[in-house]
């Protein structure tokens, strides 16, 4: 199916005339509840627009490439050489390949799942399994303040679906890889990922964002991951588009009694990137890890802007952000933590380190702490540096010359991250990716 | 030839004179050691002949195996046979410590025209050093130093030499807050390179390294200058009637016999 805001007005994908237009472009035979969700997102949408770097949440962010841009929906995929997509596959991972936001099923492989593991197509699922989108599906990702959050949940059109029952193991990694594949006309997709674990169930989930073409293009992505009680989910996502793309993506965690989630977060491609990260610690005993990685360069902007709930007592959550900013490269990072009256016994860690490897990279970093509980240990800190001058003489005291001891101490100050990733395919193309960007890898590859 | 000679150092940082006149001549095979108090220049003057940048040399010249030392950058320094022990290792998380090592030592190699070592002939090579400073093995897979205790971190500064077997060796405090047993481990891996043609200069606060690694020269060290250089039984006296007599002939306008 094919029916686009774009070739029934004529618009820009975010123009703010969606209200009209959403009953005309939204997929035939949806659940009641769907359609009203997407009509009432498209009217949410309209009132809220771009944000400009007036609103509070967009201040150091700038969309105004993103809002001067015209962007249509994508044309429908031709057949892809499998080829191409090997660079994202690996081997022994369930894997779904979307292209332009659309589920490629030639390219897709469901490695043997046990029994009751859904992964789907939320296209598909959208007829086959009504009743579980209506249980779940934007429930949690809320449209109410958030432009794109409303966007996507107004025009999205495809996206996967992983439900986990009760007590599953899934053992092999789930690979979505979602292909941005630049056209003429600069396009726009929003995929939308839904991921539920029910009681005592396990998971590992991989989402890849990465780029066949040139051009610009936006994918705004809305990743809702629901965990039930004592359900463990590891959790990966890797941003490697091409530095034309812009990327605005939604996740929100909610997470029951004694579930455990953790996320790591690796971004280094993208002109513009921005991760908002929400999570609900809504159970006793749960805990989240939400780490995460970024490396940018040239002009590329990169955004993290994380919200961390703590609901009921007991929970733990702990956050590491550590990014590498080289020429006039920008970061931002906002952790919020807010703990509710309550929750008490409340452990909430973060921590945001910035190495800045060029005097014109700017970095802006923001705790926000909101307690209304008494009993709780919240810590956050936050740094920006440079590279150490007497680890680098240490380095070259040793023999090792000046551009390769830099690049060997920026690999050191990554490994924090990368030494944390239990993936092997995931840390393996995150250790490739710092050999081949840091000048003399090669010492770097030797001494690691 | 001699393989160091330092000449009348001046040295700097932000705008205070460290150095005020440094002069020193190490010949081969020999052993020196500098004593002296806190804040007298020992470890400014062993970080300047490694290429620390942060100071600023004002006068003076230091010619290593006849050739401009100043003019090397630190890595090049290292690659000609020079090895700066530090006071305070540093730790390099990710970095493993012995991976990191096959790195400087193929930079070594590489800059004398010797082949890389390859990871098996490496590790066997690394295997006989360890012995040397009976270093644990866990020691070898860990970050460079990261989360090592003191004296780990100083029997490792010791094992890298042994590696990177230099031809000055110079050792700045390595004994420094060591027990007599980690003390006595630093010492053997010194005297086990003493070969007739690797020099050390031996930079210490306390004359009790010295029992375990016998200098042939002591000079000691006082606002800048060497003010008293001797045979080891300087060292004693040292011991024995503390630096204030050396510090009162140091001050400005007294004559000073060397």
């Amino acid at each position: 199916m094919t029916t686009t805001l774009e070739t029934k007005t004529g618009a820009s994908l975010l123009e703010r005339r969606l209200a009209s237009a959403i009953d005309r472009i939204s997929p035939a035979g949806e659940s009641e509840r769907l359609a009203g969700l997407r009509r009432a997102a498209a009217a949410r949408y309209d009132s809220l627009g771009v944000p400009t770097t007036r609103h509070e949440e967009w201040r150091f962010t700038n969309l105004k490439p993103i809002a001067d841009t015209d962007f249509a929906a994508p044309s429908p995929a031709k057949p892809m050489d499998p080829a191409t997509i090997e660079p994202y596959a690996y081997s022994g991972c369930t894997q779904l390949v979307f292209r332009n936001g659309r589920l490629d099923p030639e390219l897709s492989k469901v490695e043997e799942l046990p029994e009751g593991v859904v992964v789907e197509s939320l296209a598909s699922a959208r007829r086959t399994r009504p009743e579980l989108l209506d249980a779940y599906l934007g429930n949690h990702a809320s449209f109410e303040q958030h432009p794109f959050v409303a966007l996507n949940t107004a025009l999205w059109q495809d996206g996967p679906l992983l439900l986990i029952p009760r007590g599953v193991i899934v053992e092999k990694p789930i690979n979505l890889i979602f292909l941005g594949e630049p056209e003429e006309r600069p396009v726009a997709f929003f995929p939308r990922l839904l991921i539920v674990a029910e009681e005592s169930s396990q998971a590992t989930v991989l989402e890849q964002y990465a780029t066949v073409g040139e051009g610009a293009y936006l994918t705004s992505p809305v990743t809702e991951v629901l965990l039930h009680d004592n359900a463990v989910v590891d959790h990966y996502k890797l941003q490697r588009e091409s530095i034309e793309a812009y990327h605005l993506a939604t996740f929100q965690l909610w997470q029951s009694r004694d579930a455990n989630f953790t996320s790591h977060s690796i971004s280094w491609g993208g002109a513009i990137v921005r991760n908002d990260v929400n999570a609900v610690l809504d159970g006793e005993g749960g805990e989240a890890t939400l780490n995460g990685l970024y490396m940018v360069e040239g002009t590329q902007l990169v955004d993290n802007h994380m919200r961390v709930e703590h609901a009921k007592p007991h929970c733990d959550s702990h956050e590491l952000f550590k990014g590498i900013l080289e020429g006039r490269a920008r970061a931002v990072f906002n952790g919020r933590i807010y703990v509710h009256e309550g929750a008490q016994k409340t452990d909430a860690k973060q921590t945001n380190r910035n190495l800045l490897l060029s005097d014109k990279a700017v970095c802006n970093s923001n705790p926000q702490l909101e307690i209304f509980a008494d009993d709780v240990r919240c810590t956050h800190g936050s740094t920006v540096g440079q590279l150490d001058e007497t680890a680098i003489f240490y380095l070259r005291s040793r023999g090792i010359g000046e551009v390769a001891a830099k690049s060997l101490l920026t690999y050191a100050f990554a490994a924090d991250i990368v030494t944390r990733i239990r993936m092997p395919a995931v840390r393996a193309e995150l250790e490739e990716f710092l050999f081949r960007r840091l000048p003399r890898g090669e010492v770097v590859r030797q001494a690691v | 030839m001699s393989l160091l000679d330092i000449k009348n150092l001046h040295a700097e940082a932000e705008e205070n004179e460290i150095l005020k006149g440094v002069d020193l001549t190490l010949e081969p095979g020999q052993v020196h050691a500098i004593m002296g108090p806190n804040g007298s220049g020992k470890s400014t003057l062993a970080r300047i002949l490694a290429g620390d940048e942060s100071y600023e040399i004002t006068d003076g010249q230091v010619l290593y195996k006849g050739e401009d030392l100043l003019d090397l950058a630190p890595e090049d320094r290292a690659r000609e046979g020079l090895f700066l022990a530090f006071q305070y290792p540093v730790e390099i998380p990710g970095v493993s410590n012995v991976y990191f090592l096959k790195a400087a030592l193929n930079a070594i190699r590489k800059h004398r025209g010797l082949e890389e070592m390859d990871a098996v002939d490496f590790l066997s090579y690394v295997r006989e050093k360890m012995k040397l400073v009976k270093m644990d093995e866990a020691l070898l897979n860990r970050p460079v130093n990261e989360g090592f205790s003191g004296g780990e971190k100083k029997r490792n500064e010791i094992f890298h030499m042994s590696v990177l077997d230099p031809m000055l060796a110079v050792l700045d405090e390595t004994d420094s807050g060591l027990d007599i047993d980690a003390l006595k481990i630093v010492a053997d891996g010194v005297n086990s390179l003493r070969d007739g043609k690797r020099a050390f200069l031996v930079i210490t606060h306390y004359q009790r390294l010295l029992n375990y690694i016998v200098p042939d020269f002591v000079h000691v060290m006082v606002d800048g200058r060497i003010v008293r250089s001797g045979g080891k039984e300087l060292a004693l006296e040292l011991e024995e009637k503390g630096y204030n007599w050396l510090e009162e002939a140091s001050a400005p306008g007294q004559p000073v016999s060397v």
